[in-house]
C-alpha cells in the first residue's frame, strides 16, 4: 500500500507537523526565522497579534501534560485563536470511544487545528491521515516516536546561543530508548548540518542500530563530553526505575547525571539544555540546572515563539 | 456429476507431471488422466486452455474466527474466501474463543464446515486446556473428534516442563506438535522487529533472540522426546540457520513461512501502516532474503497464508494498539507465484510448497492428483494480474499489506470432491 508521510503535500508544502524526520532544512529554518519575529511579540506589553483570529485550535491531550499544553495554549492565544483544551485521558477514551471517533466528533465542531499528544507512537500520523484536508495536525508528542516542536525550540535555542549549526558538537544524554524528544532532536540536528551528534547512555537506554540515525554512540560521560558545545539532557522517567532498565537513581546519577565536575569535561562555553520537567539529582545536579551555562529557562520562553511560528505557518498553508 | 477438464496444463508435484493433459472426474474422484475412460459422458466440460490445473491448495494456517470471534469473520465468509483462493484443505489454529480444547467444539466446527460443502477443514487441537499452558488436553479424544495435530497459539508457549510432557504425550500417539517459537518474556508489549525502523518510529520491539531462544528450547525438547514438531511462521535468518542444522542432524522437524514474511520487511511499515502489524514481526531485508532462499533449499517446507481477518475498526488505531494479523488465504497462490517468478523457478517446484508439501506436514492424503483419489483441484490463470482491493477480496477481513498491488494468478475454478465450489 502506498503509505505516504502526510505532513507534506504533493508540492512539499507543510500541512501537518508530525516529525522532524524527512523535513527539508528550508522548512526547519523557515520555522526558526518566523519564530524570531515572534520573540519580540512575547516581550511586548500587549502580546496579541491577530494572525489566527476566528480559528479554533483544539488541544487533544490523551496523555497528561502541563507544560507543553500550556505553552501551546499561550502560543495560540497570542495569535488570537480560540483554544479548547481537552484532557481526553480522563474523558471519552475511558468510555470506550476510539481515537478517530473522538477526532471526527471534534472535526464536526469546525476545528481548524489539532494539537495532539498520545502515548502511542504513530497516533498523530493516524489522525493526520484521517482528518479533512483543511484541518492541520501538530504532534505534541506520540509515544517514543516524535516531539517536533520541542526539537524545534531546542534548535532555536542553539542558534540563539551558538549562531551557526555547522561547527558544533552536540551530545544528547540519557534515556534515548524511550525518548521522543531525542529522536526529533537527532533528525533536526543532522538536517541542519551539525557535523557531530553524540548520544551518551547505558546500553539499556539505547535503541538498536541507533547509529543509523547518524549519531555516534558513547557509554562513558568522560569520553562523550569531550569537546562538546551543546549538552542536551533528557528526562529520566520514574517508571523506568521499576523495570530492569537501571538499578537505581543514585547509580544513574553517579555515572550519567550532569554535575559541575562532569560539565568541566565539555567546552568551557558549552550550553546545557533540558526539555523539562527536570529530576534534580537524577539526571542533572541543581548547580548545573541553575548555573550560568544553563539555558533551560530561555528554552521555555522560546518554546512559545516556536509554537506560534508553527501554528501561523500551518494556518497559512491551506491544502 | 461427471466433469471433463480439457486442454489444461496439468502440474502435479507428486508425480512430477507438467504437461497438457485432460482430467476426467466422476463420483467425486479422478477417474482418468489423459485419455477418457470407456463411455465417459461429461455433464460439464471445462475448457482449461492456457490455464493451469493443479492439486487444490493446502494452507497450514487459516483463522476462521469461529467460535467466538464472528465480528471479525464467519465460517461462511472465510470458507468462501478459501475456495476463491484455490484452497481445498486447510488447518485452523486453536485460538478461537473458547479455544479448540474439547472434542465437542471440534466436532461442531467440523460439522458446520462440512455442511457448507466447501474446503476440508482440519482443526489444530489445543495442546493445553484453555491454551493456558498448564494442563494437557485430551489429545486422543480430540483426535477422534477430528484434530490431526496439536498446538499452542502465538506467543503462549507453556513452561518447559509442561511443554516437555505435552510433547511426550503427543509422541505416544504419534501426533505432531505445532509451535510458533517466541519467548514471551522477551516479547512484552513489542510490536515490531528490533531494528532501524522500530528505532526511528519509537515502537516497542520483539528481538530476534525471542525466536531463537524459544527455538533452541523446542529443538532440544524435540530431541529429548522424539516428537514430530512443526515450527510455524519462522521470521529470522538466525532462526532458520538453527532449523537447518537441526534438520541435518535428522530431527523430525518441518517449518513454514508466511506469504507476508517472504515478501516484506520492517521497512514496509512505512509511516505506521497497521496492516503490517503482524506476529512474528516483519524483520529486516536480510531475514526476508534468507527466508526466500530457505524455501528454495528446502529448509522451509511450506508456505502458509497465516490468514487472520481483522475488522476495519481494529486496524484504524495507532500501530501498537491495532489488532495483529492480515487477511491472506486469497493471496496464497498469487504471492507464491510472485516468489517463483522473482526467483525464476519452475512451477512444479513452486506449487509443491502450497500443495504436496503442506499436505505431508498436516499428514493428510491431499495435494496431489491421482486416479482414484478425491478430485480436489485448483484451476488458475497464471498470466492474469489482478489488483488487491477491498472489493476484490471475499474474506470479511480486508486488512493486508498488499492492498493496491497487482499480483499474478487468478483462480478460475476450484473443485472439492469433484464439485465446482468456486468459479470466477
Amino acid at each position: 500500500m502506498i503509505n505516504r508521510n502526510p505532513q507534506l503535500d504533493e508540492n512539499g508544502v507543510l500541512q501537518h507537523l508530525l516529525t522532524t524526520e524527512g523535513l527539508p532544512a528550508s522548512i526547519l529554518l523557515h520555522i526558526l526565522d518566523t519564530a524570531e519575529s515572534f520573540v519580540g511579540v512575547t516581550e511586548r506589553d500587549v502580546k496579541k497579534i491577530p494572525l489566527l483570529r476566528g480559528k479554533s485550535i483544539f488541544n487533544l491531550f490523551f496523555e497528561s501534560s502541563t507544560r507543553t499544553r500550556t505553552t501551546f495554549e499561550i502560543a495560540a492565544k497570542r495569535l488570537s485563536a480560540d483554544v479548547i483544551n481537552l484532557n481526553i485521558a480522563v474523558s471519552a477514551q475511558s468510555k470506550g470511544e476510539t481515537l478517530l471517533d473522538t477526532v471526527n466528533n471534534l472535526s464536526a465542531m469546525n476545528a481548524d487545528m489539532f494539537v495532539v499528544r498520545h502515548a502511542q507512537s504513530g497516533a498523530a500520523h493516524l489522525i493526520a491521515n484521517h482528518v479533512q484536508s483543511d484541518i492541520h495536525v501538530i504532534n505534541a508528542g506520540d509515544g517514543s516516536h516524535a516531539h517536533p516542536t520541542q526539537a524545534l525550540l531546542d534548535m532555536f535555542t542553539i542558534r540563539r546561543y551558538k549562531h551557526d549549526f555547522h561547527n558544533l558538537r552536540v551530545a544528547i544524554i540519557g534515556d534515548i530508548l524511550h525518548s521522543r524528544v531525542a529522536r526529533s532532536q537527532i533528525h533536526a540536528l543532522t538536517t541542519l548540518g551539525v557535523p557531530e551528534v553524540r548520544v551518551i547512555a547505558p546500553k539499556t537506554l539505547l535503541p538498536k542500530m541507533v547509529e543509523r540515525l547518524g549519531v555516534h554512540v558513547y557509554h562513558d560521560m568522560a569520553k562523550g563530553l569531550k569537546d562538546i558545545d551543546v549538552l542536551m539532557m533528557l528526562r529520566l522517567q520514574n517508571e523506568r526505575m521499576q523495570g530492569a532498565n537501571l538499578p537505581s537513581p543514585e547509580e544513574y546519577f553517579k555515572y550519567y547525571g550532569l554535575t559541575p565536575e562532569k560539565l568541566l569535561l565539555a567546552r568551557r562555553d558549552a550550553i546545557v539544555m533540558h526539555p523539562g520537567p527536570m529530576n534534580r539529582g537524577v539526571e542533572i545536579d541543581s548547580a548545573v540546572a541553575d548555573g550560568k551555562q544553563s539555558v533551560i529557562l530561555p528554552q521555555v520562553t522560546f518554546g512559545i515563539a516556536v509554537r506560534m511560528a508553527v501554528m501561523s505557518i500551518l494556518a497559512g498553508n491551506q491544502g | 456429476m461427471k466433469i471433463h477438464i480439457k486442454n489444461g496444463r496439468l502440474i502435479d508435484p507428486k508425480h512430477g507431471v507438467d504437461a497438457v493433459q485432460d482430467i476426467f472426474i466422476a463420483k467425486g474422484k479422478v477417474v482418468a488422466i489423459g485419455a477418457p475412460p470407456n463411455e465417459f459422458q461429461a455433464s460439464r466440460v471445462i475448457d482449461a486452455k492456457s490455464l493451469i490445473v493443479c492439486p487444490g491448495l493446502v494452507d497450514l494456517s487459516v483463522r476462521l474466527r469461529e467460535p467466538g470471534l464472528e465480528y471479525k469473520a464467519t465460517l461462511e465468509s472465510e470458507m468462501g474466501a478459501a475456495v476463491a483462493g484455490g484452497v481445498t484443505s486447510f488447518a485452523c489454529p486453536p485460538d478461537t474463543d473458547p479455544p479448540l480444547d474439547e472434542p465437542g467444539l471440534v466436532e461442531m466446527l467440523k460439522h458446520r464446515a462440512k455442511n457448507l460443502n466447501q474446503a476440508h477443514v482440519y482443526p489444530i487441537g489445543a495442546l493445553t486446556q484453555g491454551l493456558r499452558g498448564e494442563r494437557l488436553t485430551e489429545m486422543a479424544e480430540l483426535n477422534d473428534a477430528g484434530c490431526v495435530v496439536f498446538g499452542q497459539p502465538d506467543g503462549l508457549l507453556p513452561n518447559l516442563r509442561v511443554l516437555m510432557q505435552a510433547m511426550q504425550y503427543a509422541s505416544t500417539f504419534d501426533f505432531s506438535v505445532w509451535l510458533r517459537p517466541q519467548e514471551i518474556s522477551l516479547t512484552n508489549d513489542g510490536v515490531a522487529h528490533d531494528g532501524e525502523v522500530a528505532t526511528r518510529l519509537g515502537l516497542p520491539t520483539v528481538p530476534v533472540c525471542a525466536e531463537t531462544i524459544a527455538l533452541s528450547n523446542i529443538i532440544l525438547l524435540a530431541k529429548e522426546t522424539g516428537v514430530r514438531v512443526h515450527l510455524c511462521r519462522i521470521s529470522s535468518a538466525e532462526g532458520l540457520a538453527m532449523i537447518r542444522v537441526a534438520k541435518q542432524q535428522g530431527l523430525p522437524l518441518t517449518c513454514d513461512v508466511t506469504i507476508n514474511h517472504m515478501h516484506l520487511s520492517d521497512m514496509d511499515i512505512g509511516f505506521f501502516d497497521s496492516n503490517c502489524h503482524l506476529m512474528p514481526p516483519l524483520r529486516g531485508f536480510s531475514d526476508r532474503d534468507a527466508l526466500r532462499n530457505g524455501l528454495l533449499d528446502g529448509t522451509i517446507d511450506a508456505i502458509c497464508s497465516d490468514h487472520a481477518p481483522v475488522d476495519e475498526d481494529a486496524k484504524l488505531l495507532p500501530f501498537g494498539q491495532s489488532d495483529i494479523g492480515a487477511t491472506g488465504v486469497e493471496l496464497l497462490l498469487p504471492l507464491t507465484l510472485k516468489w517463483g517468478l522473482e526467483m525464476r523457478l519452475p512451477l512444479l517446484k513452486v506449487l509443491a510448497k502450497i500443495t504436496l508439501d503442506p499436505a505431508k506436514i498436516l499428514g493428510i492424503d491431499a495435494g496431489h492428483i491421482t486416479v482414484g483419489n478425491a478430485a480436489d483441484l485448483c484451476i488458475f490463470d497464471p498470466d492474469y494480474y489482478w489488483k488487491v482491493t477491498p472489493s476484490a477480496i471475499l474474506s470479511q477481513g480486508k486488512n493486508t499489506p498488499f492492498l493496491g498491488l497487482e499480483l499474478p494468478g487468478r483462480t478460475k475454478y476450484t473443485l472439492v470432491n469433484g464439485h465446482i465450489v468456486y468459479e470466477y
